[in-house]
């Protein structure tokens, strides 16, 4: 009798620890998971942070790559080609330009060369990225290298001056803008014929509006804003005297030089 | 014939790939920032407001490779809200969507 129910009891009390193991564990799942909704909610909004910060590059790539995915096919590049070229190269300038060759069937090595010089300006801005990545795997740095434009250059440097922004916001910010650039050639290409006024609804303001803005956010002193109107005017001016292509790099680099004698200036 | 001029076209693009993906990758891998000396890090701090100045500057100022400066520019009125919103909210797309509204609303006056 008694030792039916010490039993029992035992037996209860093995249930009950049982059960509060059951709880601590549940507990314990429950934080877990909790937790690792809130860490897929920090990533989830920091994806989101990136796609709403690229909605400017959205629209203006979406009007460009309609405007070269139309160019391309009366170039008479297949819709394969076209949409491959967006998907590969990713450059606006260069893919506009070297549509043209095409339309003129241009030696391959030209339309290769071309592409490099117009395309050697990313070398400064892939250089002035190089602080802001410290610590990325080399993977990482191939993936962001692989998507970098004027546009997607000019959202990370001000982001980057702004503070350390998740890694997701930046992949982000390069997916979605890419994506913007491959759906608006494929657009372009397959509505070619169809006539989209983008023109009245301002669409092709997007990026120059954009520019504006992240040039504004840019300007933390006066001597950034002296470098900006060195490297605007140098720019306008190298344009100007037909020296196209290089104007970006050589204006910029000159410029940023200013920078850097206007900073030894007021050290001494 | 067809099938030679399509590989001609696939090896161009992927020679475009690569011209493209070189100087935008190389720095990345081949420069570290811990042994750059000082005036050269100063010097990449002004390149991203240099690298937008000189892509902004002939975007509002030239079109067609000619400067133009006459008064039916839109984008270069259009330039002037957009600064300010800019600099008012700190916010770019408030700053665009201005950009968008004045340029559209200038074309239906006609400009």
């Amino acid at each position: 009798m008694a030792d039916k129910e010490w039993k029992y009891s035992y037996n209860r009390g093995n249930v009950y620890c049982n059960n509060k193991r059951r709880e601590g564990f549940a507990l314990r799942m429950e934080q877990d998971t909790r937790s690792s909704i809130a860490k897929d909610k920090n990533i989830n909004n920091a994806v989101l942070a990136g796609i709403v910060k690229a909605i400017p590059v959205v629209l203006g790539y979406l009007t460009v790559g309609f405007a070269y995915g139309v160019l391309a096919r009366n170039a008479g590049l297949s819709v394969f080609f076209t949409v491959l070229m967006s998907l590969l190269v990713y450059a606006g300038s260069a893919q506009l330009i070297s549509v043209s060759f095409f339309a003129a069937s241009a030696n391959p090595l030209t339309i290769i060369l071309t592409t490099f010089i117009v395309n050697i300006r990313h070398l400064l801005m892939a250089a002035a990225m190089v602080p802001h990545l410290e610590g990325w795997r080399p993977l990482q740095k191939v993936a962001f290298g692989l998507e970098l434009t004027d546009e997607t250059f000019g959202l990370h440097s001000v982001g980057f001056s702004e503070g350390k922004p998740d890694k997701s916001t930046v992949f982000a910010i390069n997916i979605t803008s890419q994506l913007a650039w491959i759906s608006g050639s494929l657009l372009g290409a397959v509505l070619g014929g169809m006539i989209v006024d983008i023109r009245s609804l301002g669409l092709d303001f997007a990026l120059p509006g954009m520019f504006i803005a992240l040039l504004v956010f840019q300007l933390k002193s006066i001597k950034h804003v002296l470098v900006a109107l060195a490297a605007g005017l140098l720019s306008l001016i190298l344009l100007s005297s037909g020296i196209q292509n290089w104007n970006v790099l050589i204006a910029a680099c000159l410029a940023a030089g200013i920078g850097v004698v206007l900073c030894k200036c007021k050290q001494e | 014939m067809q099938m030679q001029a399509g590989m001609t076209t696939f090896l161009t693009l992927v020679g475009m790939m690569l011209v493209t993906a070189i100087p935008r990758i190389l720095p990345l891998i081949l420069i570290s920032a811990s042994s750059m000396p000082g005036w050269v890090r100063t010097w990449l701090e002004y390149i991203p407001v240099a690298v937008l100045a000189a892509l902004l500057f002939p975007s509002l100022l030239m079109a067609n490779g000619e400067f133009h400066l006459a008064a039916d520019n839109l984008f270069l009125w259009a330039a002037i809200p957009s600064f300010w919103i800019a600099r008012r909210t700190r916010s770019m797309l408030a700053a665009v969507a201005v950009g968008l509204l004045f340029v559209s609303v200038g074309r239906l006056l006609g400009y």
